[in-house]
């Protein structure tokens, strides 16, 4: 309970809510980093993904693909550009572009796999009729497929986005800012409370991402279709 | 500087071959006792819920909370209690296998045909029997692919765990005095062999899960639906 006490006297000391190490600060930084990554990683996944639960072409190859992408950890990742973006610039290298990169590849698997098995798991029956109603390929997927894959493909977002705010914490260790950097130095300091106040700032803003992102999911199921998804929720 | 030191040096990987060794299989055996524990806790629970959705329920849902709680912090939070004893160390890692364990093994079960269930019942199986003859085995693909979902997972954190301390060894220790000195044939030999061991275990479930069931298609063909209940799973703060 001493931890606990002095955890919160340590989050709401005033000091601590200003200046390039204050809260606000590192809320901000690790924002900076998890937004543009996850977005970018959309840029690529959301095409892709449509792309390959359309056609169901090469399918196979990138759901293996994005799941390899899994099998290497972020840290790694962060470790193996580490060396080669010092090269490239001394300045960014050592901390955004290896955290940028890192979370970019983290996200894009979950965007990807979510995309795809959503438009797949639209009914068939339906596209076809799609089809026999004369609408294009890329009608069928604008207007068919797409907007009953939403909630779905909302999900892979969900999970890329949570993930990315959990794992920019790691940006920490290759010197980027964010909230990681106060779990990092509370280590390194050996100072429980500032370890402990990070540990509840990074929870706090990745349950925060997975609630707000749980709303909009609801939000984006077709109007058709709720009546029929509310019972189906709540089993 | 780390731009000094050439990418790989393969004078020291050759010097220093018994020290990889050891540090990999510390990373193995971190992950392998925490995929035991993570297992066996999820088939009992699973076990007990299943069947009982509002027992299920909000068991995938709390698993879901501990899943979202990013890696370092709940390694870090558990250090001014546990110090850096083992169990800082395994206690995360157990827990983060719960949620993906959980959802596999759960919908395994939920797996069998209701028409093979009552096939089962009027050729006169008992419970038991019904369980271990057809719903275990019916169930198996989607354990498996939960467990290698889990192990994948699994090899990633147990990269962070170094992060709290260096006494737990392992292959994240490589990284991290490689960035510690600039030297950046220790990152590369670090990063490279976790992904080897992730990639390795994969492998091997994968063979085990056409052993042990080898009518299941899912290793052979995409299927969405099968998978839909790990749609979108994967390591977290890795």
């Amino acid at each position: 309970m001493d931890l606990l006490a002095a955890t919160i006297a340590w989050l709401t000391t005033a000091a601590r809510w200003q200046g390039p190490d204050g809260i606000p600060t590192r809320m901000l930084e690790h924002l900076e980093i998890a937004v543009p990554s996850v977005l970018a990683a959309a840029l690529v996944a959301l095409p892709v993904g449509a792309w390959i639960g359309h056609t169901g072409r090469y399918a196979a190859a990138a759901i293996n693909v994005a799941n390899l992408g899994r099998a290497i950890p972020s840290y790694a990742v962060l470790a193996i550009i580490l060396p080669i973006s010092l090269r490239l610039s001394p300045d960014l290298g050592l901390s955004v572009i290896p955290t940028f990169t890192a979370m970019w590849l983290l996200a894009i698997p979950p965007i990807l796999i979510g995309t795809f098995a959503g438009i797949r798991a639209v009914d068939r029956d339906l596209v076809e009729a799609a089809r026999g109603l004369g609408l294009t390929e890329v009608q069928v997927l604008r207007e068919v497929e797409l907007p009953l894959a939403l909630p779905v493909v909302a999900g892979g977002l969900r999970t890329a986005a949570v993930q990315v705010i959990a794992t920019a914490t790691l940006g920490a260790v290759v010197a980027y800012g964010g909230l990681g950097r106060y779990i990092i130095d509370g280590i390194a300091r050996n100072e429980d409370d500032r370890l402990m106040a990070g540990v509840v700032l990074v929870a706090g803003m990745a349950i925060t991402a997975e609630l707000a992102f749980a709303l909009l999911q609801r939000a984006l199921v077709p109007r058709g279709l709720r009546r029929v998804a509310a019972p189906a929720e709540a089993t | 500087m780390l731009v000094d030191q050439p990418l790989l040096d393969l004078g020291w990987i050759g010097a220093h071959a018994g020290d990889i060794a050891l540090r990999t299989l510390q990373h193995l055996g971190l992950g392998a006792v925490a995929m035991a524990v993570g297992f066996a806790v999820a088939f009992a629970l699973t076990l007990v819920a299943v069947g009982r959705p509002r027992l299920l329920a909000p068991l995938i849902t709390g698993a879901g909370v501990l899943y979202t709680i990013p890696s370092l912090a709940l390694f870090a939070a558990l250090v001014p209690f546990t110090g850096l004893s083992l169990l800082t160390a395994e206690i995360p890692l157990v827990l983060y296998t719960q949620l993906v364990l959980i959802r596999g093994i759960s919908a395994g079960f939920a797996a069998a045909p209701p028409e093979v269930l009552e096939a089962a019942d009027g050729l006169g199986y008992t419970r038991r029997q019904r369980f271990l003859a057809v719903e275990l085995p019916i169930a198996i693909p989607l354990i498996v692919a939960a467990v290698r979902l889990a192990s994948v997972s699994t090899i990633g954190l147990v990269m962070v765990v170094t992060l709290i301390g260096n006494n737990f060894g392992g292959l994240g220790l490589f990284i991290k005095e490689g960035i510690a000195s600039f030297f950046p044939t220790k990152v590369y030999v670090g990063a490279a062999l976790s992904v080897l061991l992730a990639l390795a275990s994969d492998l091997m479930l994968a063979r085990l899960e056409r052993r042990l069931a080898p009518w299941a298609e899912s290793h052979r063909d995409v299927q969405p639906s099968a998978s839909a209940p790990l749609a979108g799973l994967g390591p977290i703060g890795a």
